[in-house]
């Protein structure tokens, strides 16, 4: 009768006792408390977080994407430009945000502004949730490669503080585009990955529901980061995770917040710059002369 | 309505093994093998470009003898232990067997028609061209090599992205080159990137689209999310221009065409100009024509600047 179901569960355990490796369930938790739909979002954040904000719109060239929010933040007597991505809460706002998937607009606007924080010595916070970068063709036509690349040097060559926090889903490139920063933080529940499990699944196993182990192999949860050094620092999060507490998470993301400006405060400009770009020079692995070097 | 029709991927592949002879995948005529090598594997009835292996590329591109290899000995390794279908170490062994190389990325010094340049070429035939750490390092250390030497970087470029199996140290990559080409910048050193059909994903969204200037061969599939991605993930029917050399020098995403028999001179006439400019700079030659010369010796004084200017890019020719 269960015949079937039967076989595709063995079949699936003799293909984990190949690999040598058991389908860990704790990640796979971690990717669904990561999408969870009532996880705080970058206005979530921003309502906590911050006195008052203003958002300001558009890329001066285009258009202006919903699906990264951006603005000037009161914060403890001073200003920070916040950018992040937004998804929607409803049908109707997801739509709008286009689920958080930012289009060449959203870069460009996030170097208008980031340009913008700098001449004015403004701190600049991003905050890290995109399934990835929109993939379209009118996406393409309009430079999305140049965009995200556009916006990858605008934060390597930055002078003000970066402070990146990984709030849910950080997706290939489009995440990564706003993500180079002096310090990258990532909230304990939220996902950092090349590409997405399913995405790789297909590619690899040629088969996208092995997601799961897809996910395993990958490394994209916060801890297995920390550990790879891509990492600066892991944000624990409230019992069951940010969406029971949007309030805890918030303040628990403040704190660290603080406490990074605090540390980036102390150095120059220069010395930021040289030890950000130390710190993206040394990720990566590979063997020369027969030796491993990290 | 213009009619859209599905982009057939296959049809853009030009095979790199060929035997005897081969059909052109753009107009179906038959090819002879030396012919078609002689003429710099570009089909000679349509044009179309087979995709070149590094091998094949640096041997067009530089003048003989010429090709000075460096970090040749860098291999990838394992960090993730990664295991898909089949451990990477082993698709590794197998790419390394198939094309004779060890990695996606050949670094070297050379000289292109006399001029001295620090020279990378990315290798499609092996694991699609990705990036992980070793061809995100090697890049990096033909950068510092362009600085140190002040030789303009160029960069052949052909690449399906970052390189999965190394998860997220391969999407770092992108972070590591956009430092690269932060400290050409900062030298300044020219560098120029030439693109060759594929380059998507990750390295279009990073090092390839930020020189100096983007060159690409015709008809190259250039874009960040393949034809494939989109139509799968948004039910999207693409043009079938869509992503093409063509298409992006339309929308100004890149500067210019140039097929594979110019290469060579374009390149260097290019390069020239990039560091002539800092000479032009310095000596205004317009200035010196529209004032009339007022004493002895100043005509002859001029005609030394003009002339000394004229001379300053093809210096760079020479040496």
């Amino acid at each position: 009768m269960h015949l079937k179901d039967e076989v595709a569960k063995i079949s699936q355990r003799l293909r984990e006792l190949s690999h040598g490796r058991h389908l860990d369930k704790a990640v796979w938790d971690k990717v669904e408390l990561a999408r969870h739909p009532k996880r705080p979002y970058t206005l979530d954040y921003i309502e906590h977080m911050f006195a008052g904000f203003t958002e300001l719109r558009g890329d001066r060239c285009y258009g202006d994407d919903s699906a990264i929010i951006s603005g000037l933040a009161a914060y403890h007597g001073r200003t920070l430009m916040v950018i992040g991505h937004q998804k929607g809460r409803d049908l109707a706002a997801r739509t709008r945000r286009n689920f958080g998937m930012a289009r060449p607009e959203g870069y460009r606007k996030a170097q208008r502004l980031m340009h913008l924080a700098d001449k004015f010595g403004i701190p600049v916070l991003t905050l890290i949730d995109t399934p990835g970068a929109f993939p379209g063709a009118a996406a393409e036509d309009r430079g999305q490669a140049g965009a995200i690349s556009g916006s990858l040097m605008c934060m390597a060559r930055l002078s003000v503080p970066t402070v990146a926090v990984i709030i849910g889903e950080g997706g290939s490139g489009g995440a990564l585009a706003l993500a180079l920063a002096d310090r990258v933080l990532m909230l304990e529940n939220s996902i950092y990955s090349v590409i997405s499990p399913e995405s790789c699944a297909a590619l690899l196993w040629k088969d996208s529901t092995e997601a799961h182990l897809a996910a395993q192999t990958l490394r994209m949860t916060s801890s297995e980061l920390f550990e790879l050094g891509v990492i600066d620092e892991v944000l624990p999060e409230p019992r069951g995770g940010a969406h029971r507490d949007h309030a805890a998470a918030a303040h628990i993301l403040k704190e660290a917040l603080e406490d990074k400006l605090r540390e980036l405060d102390e150095l120059t400009p220069q010395i930021r710059k040289k030890e950000r770009s130390e710190k993206f020079r040394q990720m990566g692995v590979w063997r020369e002369n027969g030796l491993t070097l990290f | 309505m213009a009619q859209q029709v599905s982009v057939d991927i296959s049809r853009r592949n030009g095979s790199t093994d060929l035997p005897g002879a081969e059909s052109c995948p753009s107009c179906k005529q038959l090819l002879d093998v030396g012919e078609l090598e002689a003429n710099l594997k570009v089909c000679y009835h349509c044009g179309h470009h087979f995709r070149l292996n590094a091998s094949e590329r640096i041997s067009q591109l530089v003048d003989a003898g010429t090709w000075n290899e460096m970090a040749g000995n860098l291999r990838s390794a394992d960090p993730l232990d990664f295991f898909d279908l089949r451990p990477y170490p082993e698709r590794i062994e197998e790419a390394e067997f198939a094309t004779g190389f060890s990695e996606a990325i050949r670094v070297g010094t050379a000289r292109i028609n006399k001029m001295d340049v620090v020279l990378a070429v990315m290798d499609f035939s092996f694991m699609g061209g990705s990036m992980g750490s070793v061809v995100g390092e090697m890049f990096w250390r033909a950068a510092e090599a362009a600085v140190e030497t002040r030789y303009p970087l160029v960069v052949v470029c052909a690449s399906g992205g970052a390189r999965m199996q190394e998860g997220i140290l391969s999407l770092m990559q992108m972070a590591k080159t956009t430092f690269a080409v932060d400290m050409l910048g900062e030298a300044p050193v020219p560098f120029v990137t030439v693109l060759t059909n594929p380059t998507t994903g990750g390295v279009m969204a990073s090092f390839a689209t930020l020189a100096d200037v983007i060159i690409s061969e015709p008809g190259a599939l250039l874009c960040f999310s393949g034809p494939r991605i989109i139509e799968q993930t948004l039910k999207e029917k693409l043009a079938e221009d869509f992503g093409l050399a063509e298409s992006n020098l339309d929308h100004g995403q890149i500067d210019m065409i140039i097929a594979r028999p110019d290469l060579k001179s374009r390149l260097v006439q290019i390069l020239g100009m990039l560091e002539g400019g800092v000479a032009c700079a310095l000596q205004p030659l317009w200035e010196e024509e529209a004032r009339p010369a007022r004493r002895r010796g100043a005509l002859a004084q001029a005609f030394g600047r003009i002339k000394a200017i004229a001379n300053a890019p093809r210096r760079a020719f020479k040496r």
